[in-house]
C-alpha cells in the first residue's frame, strides 16, 4: 500500500519544495501542501499541474485521489503562519 | 470524430460543462460530488455534466485534453478552470461565481 510518506518523497524528487506535507492513511487518497519557489508567477491550474508532472505515471496508477493545497513560498510566509496558529 | 475532437465541442457547446464521475443526481466519487455542489451553491442549475465512467474513451482523453490526470474537471466557455481542490479555492475567493456569472451572461 502506497505510504503519504513515499507520496511526498515522489513530489519532492520531481519537484523543489520548500516545504511538503502529505497525509492519508487508505494508500490511495492524498491530501498535500506543497511549497515551491517553482510556483511563482504560475495559476493555480499551472501550480497543480507541475505537482502532477512530478507524480507522473504513478497518478494514473497508484494514487485515485491528490487534493492538494499548493502556495509560492512568499504567500506560505503568510498563509503558513495562519494556518498553523488555528491549530 | 476522435475523442479529442469529441471533447472540444463538448467544452465549447456549453457555457459551463462538468466532467465528472457519475451524475449530479448520483455521483460516483466524492471529489465529483463536491463539485456539484460547489455549483450549486454558485447558484448554477444549469450546467452540463459528462459522466466519464459511461464513455472509456472521454475517461481517459479528457485528461490528455486539458494535460490534467484527474476528474472532475470544469470548463467555463470552453476553458479549463480546474478540479474539485481549485473550484472550492475559487469559490472561497469569490472568483468561480463572477466566472459563471460572465459565462451565463
Amino acid at each position: 500500500m502506497l505510504l503519504a510518506e513515499e507520496v511526498r518523497n515522489y513530489i519532492m524528487r520531481g519537484l523543489p519544495c520548500d516545504y511538503v506535507a502529505v497525509h492519508g492513511a487508505d494508500g490511495q487518497h492524498f491530501e498535500a501542501v506543497i511549497v515551491s519557489p517553482e510556483f511563482t508567477g504560475k495559476n493555480m491550474v499551472q501550480q497543480h499541474q507541475l505537482v502532477y508532472k512530478a507524480l507522473g505515471d504513478r497518478m494514473k496508477v497508484e494514487i485515485h485521489a491528490l487534493s492538494m493545497r499548493t502556495f509560492t513560498p512568499e504567500a506560505w510566509a503568510i498563509t503558513g503562519n495562519e494556518m498553523t496558529q488555528e491549530r | 470524430m476522435s475523442a479529442q475532437e469529441k471533447i472540444r465541442n463538448q467544452v465549447t457547446g456549453s457555457p459551463v460543462v462538468l466532467f465528472m464521475k457519475g451524475t449530479p443526481q448520483f455521483p460516483q466519487c466524492g471529489f465529483s460530488g463536491a463539485a456539484v455542489q460547489v455549483l450549486k451553491a454558485c447558484g448554477v442549475t444549469d450546467f452540463v455534466a459528462v459522466d466519464v465512467l459511461a464513455d472509456p474513451e472521454i475517461r481517459e482523453g479528457i485528461k490528455t485534453y486539458a494535460n490534467w490526470p484527474t476528474i472532475p474537471q470544469l470548463y467555463i466557455k470552453g476553458e479549463f478552470v480546474g478540479g474539485a481542490d481549485i473550484m472550492r479555492d475559487l469559490f472561497q475567493q469569490g472568483e468561480l461565481q463572477k466566472m459563471l456569472e460572465q459565462a451565463a451572461g
